[in-house]
């Protein structure tokens, strides 16, 4: 029997404001714990929040970018429930009247093809704080750190549009792509600034009945997501075709084991009790308010991606590539601008620099190498002053912090022999000296010469100590061959 | 009007408060007569009537995006009945 997949998601992503959401704490990340704790979000009594205004601008923005109704009259809720890590004893949160309603999101697939996302709201809500469970304390404790508390959040929740993992992880990277670009979220993954739980459930292909959900919760990253789903389906499947029925249930997966598992029943009896918050008033969003937003909105991925083809003649997919990360986007165009060469530009932020990002686990705002010395480099190779095998070791000595492109050239004397005087005598060196192997180029078959061609190129770059410019050495070499013959 | 003990119990637990035997059924006569207000304001024709989550007219304030709460970490957990290395300290809770 084959079966359908539906999957929805919920997206938690921490607004990028400098205090929390009720109280003017600092939300920067990694402080001392509690430091960044006060007397509102510990749940103090006597206190009382007052509503941030960039955070309910920021989600207003994220309401543009998607194309949705804004709620004229939002209103907050209590969600009750104890946790420690949750000092009120409920999350002020959005339910009855959303900031953000009804959107779309169009996600690529990798077969060029486009699915239309809807987004069923997006609301407002505060962060709890941490729990942990093994430190330099008592072990028979929890310690408890509520720098956290009172982050300003919203939870993004999708229709179920998504029917496999490779749709889920588009939309996910999609909302990173839209919520990094307009600048209201820092889309640091690492540091849970973006968080996914993710409903999946399984039905009889072309059924029109949705079979029961289960919610894979606070997946952190995009590769965990994928293996959570493709397990959780597989799961689904094998629990049914053996007889079974599905429970919905929420789960919890393992990054590092790879193993999901159902919590307990008693953390599952959920019963919020959601009531109206007496402590906040409805918030008014007004016409000219939100229309001041849609002016000042930062370019949208997707307008960028055509931006990119016409205005850098990149092709589709490394416009789409670059445009999806709003300061890798950014990089690139400072990059262009300096060496103006756009698709060497693009080659190499999204080449050499992307994957050294990568294997360091920096992000291209902390990149060691800056946009303007990476164009230095790009001039360079423009100009065929280096090859591109000398380019990568430039790149290296720059990473590293040896000084520029040209400081570097200069240095370690990697200039490229470009000169065809040159190159032509040192061609005709290297023939005089290995005759051995120019007679058996000229015995052999036509049409396997040209594998012989290699030989003699690497003899030449070996005497010229990698510096001949190698596409001329080519074209020097294939000629003189050919006179010999 | 009274409510069931097992709703009482429910109740209970959601709200972490203990409720002994001896008190359940005083406590379900208060929450009954509670509710029997309740039934009183649902009474009332709402035909037309817009929802209100508030008495007053009037809107959410809102605060400008400046950091204005210093570290105040020491007050703070003095009162605290344990702490250690900045933490606040619970009875542990791991699933």
């Amino acid at each position: 029997m084959s079966w359908d997949t539906v999957i929805g998601l919920e997206i938690h992503v921490q607004l990028a404001t400098k205090t929390k959401i009720f109280s003017g704490a600092s939300t920067a990340y990694g402080a001392e714990p509690n430091t960044q704790a006060c007397a509102i979000d510990l749940a103090m009594p006597g206190t009382l929040p007052v509503l941030n205004k960039q955070a309910v601008n920021y989600a207003i923005m994220f309401g543009l970018a998607i194309d949705a109704e804004i709620g004229q009259v939002s209103a907050f809720e209590r969600k009750n429930y104890f946790y420690p890590d949750l000092p009120k004893g409920y999350q002020t949160t959005q339910l009855e009247k959303p900031i953000v309603g009804r959107g779309n999101v169009e996600i690529q697939l990798a077969d060029g093809s486009t699915k239309n996302v809807r987004i069923h709201h997006a609301h407002l809500e505060e962060d709890a704080g941490k729990s942990l469970h093994e430190g330099n304390f008592n072990s028979s404790f929890s310690g408890i750190d509520l720098n956290r508390a009172g982050t300003p959040l919203i939870e993004i929740v999708s229709e179920p549009d998504m029917s496999n993992a490779e749709e889920a992880i588009a939309f996910a990277k999609k909302i990173h792509s839209i919520v990094t670009s307009i600048g209201i979220c820092d889309g640091e993954m690492s540091q849970g600034s973006m968080r996914f739980d993710v409903n999946v459930s399984v039905k009889p292909s072309g059924s029109e009945i949705l079979g029961t959900r289960t919610e894979t919760k606070n997946l952190n990253s995009f590769k965990f997501m994928e293996e959570a789903i493709k397990r959780e389906v597989a799961r689904q499947i094998d629990v049914i075709e053996d007889g079974g029925t599905i429970a919905q249930e929420t789960r919890l997966y393992n990054g590092e084991t790879k193993v999901a598992r159902s919590m307990r029943s008693k953390e599952e009896a959920n019963d919020y009790r959601y009531f109206p918050c007496p402590d906040l008033l409805p918030v008014i969003v007004s016409d000219e308010q939100v229309e001041e937003l849609r002016r000042n909105l930062p370019e949208l991925p997707d307008a960028r991606q055509t931006r990119f083809v016409e205005q850098y003649g990149l092709s589709d997919y490394d416009a789409g590539i670059l445009s999806s990360d709003a300061a890798m986007a950014n990089y690139f165009e400072a990059v262009s601008r300096v060496c103006s060469n756009p698709k060497l530009a693009a080659n190499w932020t999204m080449g050499e620099l992307s994957a050294r990002l990568n294997n360091e686990g920096l992000s291209t705002s902390n990149s060691p190498v800056s946009a303007e010395q990476l164009a230095g480099l790009i001039i360079r190779i423009a100009d065929n002053s280096i090859s591109g095998k000398m380019a990568k070791q430039v790149f290296e000595g720059i990473w590293a912090g040896d000084g520029s492109a040209d400081e570097i050239i200069e240095a370690r004397g990697l200039k490229q022999v470009s000169d065809s005087g040159a190159l032509e005598q040192m061609v005709a060196d290297v023939l005089a000296a290995n005759q051995a192997m120019v007679d058996d180029y000229i015995n052999t078959d036509e049409s396997k010469r040209k594998k012989k061609l290699g030989g003699f190129m690497g003899k030449i770059m070996q005497a010229s100590k990698g510096q001949a410019n190698p596409q001329q050495v080519n074209q020097i070499l294939a000629q003189k061959l050919n006179e010999l013959l | 009007m009274s409510i069931e003990r097992k709703e009482i119990e429910k109740l209970a637990t959601l709200s972490r408060i203990a409720i002994n035997e001896e008190t359940i059924s005083e406590v379900s006569q208060r929450l009954g007569s509670v509710l029997e207000l309740v039934d009183q304001l649902q009474a009332a024709n709402t035909d037309g009537v817009e929802a209100m989550s508030h008495p007053m007219q009037t809107s959410q304030r809102l605060r400008e995006d400046e950091v204005t709460e210093i570290n105040r970490r020491e007050a703070l957990q003095a009162i605290a009945p344990k702490t250690e290395d900045g933490l606040f300290l619970v009875p542990k809770v791991i699933e």
